[in-house]
């Protein structure tokens, strides 16, 4: 394995497992934001129990967001000094600004929401629980911002061996941004609506608190079928910016290796992972894939080995094809698995208007495990748009060896990657066992005079850690 | 120009987390020993409770400005300190969880490994930070490319270990003097001792340091009457502090004090950002590694709009959070939120 293998595994891991927290914390900040303003408006000692029970769950995923956040900032010139000088000029600026108006806000007013029961006005505690998520819906913006320049780079110049901005509006109207964009919120909506209703679901069965957990599931549930049905249509436009942008992304997601017109939708298909190894298709939609990758019934789709002939005559000798089989795999993993949710969720509504969700056998003990699923496709998600960029680290501009650092070596690298293995591990299991018992706790207890000194005239901070 | 006021503005992030962070560091390392017991470690540790995520915001910010503005600087920075920054992150992980999990169980080993991770990581990452910024002003073997050519020895200057010293010294001290204006009972009467006991050997520090990066610094007067603002500080601080005077007077001084000596640095680096011990030409300057003049102009205008928003909210959030915390029956019982 050498310098970039390692490299790659790096950024990958420490960035997918980011992200594992970072949509629970955005759809979970945004819904729990939700029930606090429902009980600033009813006022009911239950409804504050319940704000407060999903909060702690929000707490221990932003506990661990922000600190493996740390690493996303700093790891760009760690591993890829060479990648950071050519495009700290554009990719920078959007970095910057998202220290500047997301983390402050979010950190800021976490501290005080989780600080200020008791100590702030109601009216000023609320304001403080929306900050929350704007501070992290922003974050998510400008980072995606960046992410997308790799993408589809624009508003720049090359000059003197760098990329340059030119225009910052240019970088924040990328139509792979806008839509990708929109791909996170939606995400974070899933995470939210799914850790909502996995742990009222789980609350359900065992009939405690059913009326408060009948209500969260059914906000839980609205988020996760919104979230996931709208995906349908903004990953359609994903799709149909990556046959313009970035062809051979979506040509490697179909395993398509020849020009085609129309297009079928390969279902399943056993092999077909190199130009040299003819698949065996199992099963075909026909006209599908034309429909996805063009919104036309007919479109052409340029397949992967007449991309790379177009890829060598542009950028010189190379490969340009990126890992198929990881591209083919995770597009169907991503999509297959929303599917199956977005059913589950109108199975869910269903129920809702028979008025049966809350006793529903089999519904409740399917939601209770439905929280797996939002990991497995969000995972599968970046995959299919970070390894399809590849060879590229900038699309079309720097190619993902030449971004590494100069004074590299496989060693640290090593050592590096043993810290994130044993720290990251550690973690991620302490986390998991404290959401799990924190959920299985249910509504905390009230101790019985905190509600009512919410306007004291001399409020003093309780012991909150 | 903007190059140049883009300095400040790096500069000014780095000094306003050690201001803010530094003290948050300081009761992080202390607070197994200004607090004997659970409950007391708790008052000492939720007086930063709602500022010290907001605090750390600073050093993202500030890391994000160089990328931005200096991008040959945060390249060359970061990948030299390898090592030294993977183990950094690794501290503030710890650290950052640390208060999170550790109230969740109530088991004593629970929370004392959780306590040792707090207190580990409070320690490593103001030194680990320090040694990294003496490093720009001591030297570093940079190529022509802007590549670090030493080994991990080569980090390890003398400067930049008596800076990360002193910091963490400064730290502690800032920490104290913040425990004696939030924390009661027995802790407050700890934090008090403690800060009584670091005042004389950081003051000592602090004028080491304020010399030798003098002596170190491009030959200028404004090196100079920036070297006395920290040693004058110090020296405040410890008869402040040692004469008993009102917490916030020796507060305000360590304040002036940590903040100084990080500004001083920069002052004293400035024109430039990376000295290369291996050739004068191959050092990084404002000149030779900031952004282009259109990216800085953008960056400008998101600093003026955003940064006045930022510190007004984070001055109301010290406001809102002005009383002492203290253990009262309630919360002895009381489960985290």
């Amino acid at each position: 394995m050498d310098l970039l293998d390692l490299a790659r595994i790096q950024f990958a891991t420490t960035s997918v497992y980011h992200f594992f927290f970072v949509p629970i914390t955005m759809g979970l900040a945004l819904l729990v934001a939700v029930l606090h303003t429902r009980w600033f408006r009813r006022g009911t000692p239950e409804l504050r129990r319940v704000t407060r029970f999903f909060g702690g769950l929000m707490l221990i995923s932003i506990s661990v967001g922000v600190v493996t956040g740390l690493v996303q900032e700093f790891q760009f010139g760690l591993n890829w000094s060479q990648y950071s000088r050519f495009v700290g000029d554009v990719f920078g600026a959007p970095l910057a600004m998202e220290g500047l108006a997301a983390f402050f806000l979010e950190s800021t007013f976490l501290g005080l929401w989780l600080f200020g029961w008791g100590v702030l006005s109601r009216r000023v505690h609320l304001v403080t629980a929306w900050m929350i998520p704007l501070g992290a819906g922003l974050s998510a913006l400008f980072i995606i911002a960046a992410n997308s320049w790799m993408q589809n780079p624009r508003g720049y110049t090359i000059n003197s061996g760098r990329a340059e901005l030119t225009s910052i509006g240019d970088v924040f109207t990328n139509p792979v941004f806008i839509w990708g964009y929109l791909h996170v919120l939606l995400v974070a909506l899933i995470f939210g609506g799914a850790m909502l209703l996995t742990v009222s679901a789980w609350h359900l069965r065992r009939r405690s608190n059913p009326t408060e957990f009948a209500a969260t599931a059914k906000l839980g549930l609205v988020a996760l079928l919104i979230g996931t049905v709208m995906q349908f249509h903004v990953g359609g436009q994903l799709g149909i910016n990556e046959t313009t942008y970035q062809p051979m992304k979506i040509a490697a997601a179909e395993a398509n290796w020849t020009t085609c017109q129309p297009c079928s939708f390969s279902m399943l298909q056993i092999g077909g992972w190199s130009a040299d190894d003819p698949p065996t298709k199992i099963i075909e939609i026909p006209h599908l894939l034309s429909l996805l990758a063009t919104g036309t019934w007919n479109g052409e789709v340029q397949g992967l080995t007449p991309l790379n002939e177009q890829y060598q005559q542009r950028f010189g000798p190379g490969e340009y094809v990126p890992d198929v089989f990881i591209q083919y795999w995770s597009m169907r993993v991503m999509a297959y698995l929303a599917t199956l949710v977005a059913l589950f969720g109108l199975w869910g509504i269903w129920l809702w208007w028979r008025r049966k969700l809350a006793t529903a056998r089999v519904f409740l003990w399917v939601a209770s495990w439905i929280m797996i699923t939002p990991f497995l496709m969000s995972t599968a998600g970046w995959f299919l748009t970070e390894s399809g960029r590849q060879p590229w680290i900038v699309q079309g501009l720097m190619l993902t060896r030449d971004g590494l650092s100069g004074s590299g070596s496989a060693s640290q690298i090593v050592v590096s990657l043993g810290v994130v293995a044993v720290l990251y591990s550690t973690i991620g299991v302490i986390a998991t066992i404290l959401m799990l018992r924190h959920a299985r706790a249910g509504l905390p207890d009230e101790p019985s005079t905190a509600t009512a000194e919410a306007d004291a005239g001399d409020p003093t901070p309780s012991l909150t850690y | 120009m903007l190059p140049t006021v883009w300095f400040v503005i790096v500069a000014f992030f780095w000094t306003g987390f050690f201001v803010l962070e530094g003290f948050d560091f300081g009761v992080g390392a202390l607070h197994t020993i200004v607090g004997r017991t659970d409950i007391e470690r708790r008052v000492a540790i939720n007086t930063i409770g709602p500022v010290w995520d907001g605090n750390e915001v600073w050093l993202v910010v500030a890391a994000a400005s160089m990328f931005a503005a200096f991008p040959n600087w945060y390249a060359s920075f970061f990948s030299a300190l390898y090592l030294p920054l993977w183990f950094l992150l690794a501290a503030l992980i710890l650290r950052g969880v640390s208060f999170e999990f550790r109230g969740k169980f109530a088991g004593p080993r629970w929370r004392a490994t959780w306590s040792a991770a707090l207190t580990v990581g409070s320690v490593l990452a103001p030194l680990l930070i320090g040694v990294g910024l003496g490093d720009l002003l001591a030297g570093l073997p940079v190529d022509g490319t802007g590549d670090f050519t030493g080994s991990l020895v080569d980090l390890l200057t003398p400067f930049g270990l008596l800076l990360g010293l002193t910091l963490l010294a400064l730290c502690l001290l800032h920490g104290s003097a913040f425990l004696t204006m939030r924390a009661t009972g027995p802790a407050l009467h700890r934090a008090r001792t403690l800060l009584r006991r670091l005042c004389l050997p950081t003051a000592t520090l602090v004028l080491v340091v304020a010399v030798w990066l003098v002596v170190l610094a491009e030959p200028g007067g404004w090196v100079m009457v920036a070297a006395a603002v920290p040693a004058v500080a110090v020296v405040a601080a410890a008869v402040t502090g040692l004469s008993g005077r009102p917490a916030a007077a020796t507060f305000g001084a360590t304040t002036v004090t940590i903040g100084g000596l990080v500004a001083l640095l920069f002052a004293g680096l400035y024109p430039t950002l990376l000295v290369s011990t291996t050739d004068p030409a191959y050092s990084l300057t404002v000149a030779n590694s900031s952004a282009s003049a259109y990216s800085l102009q953008v960056m400008t205008v998101v600093a003026v709009v955003l940064v006045p928003i930022v510190l007004g909210y984070q001055a109301w959030t010290y406001y809102v959070f002005r009383r002492r915390v203290s253990a009262g029956p309630a919360e002895t019982t009381a489960a985290a939120a």
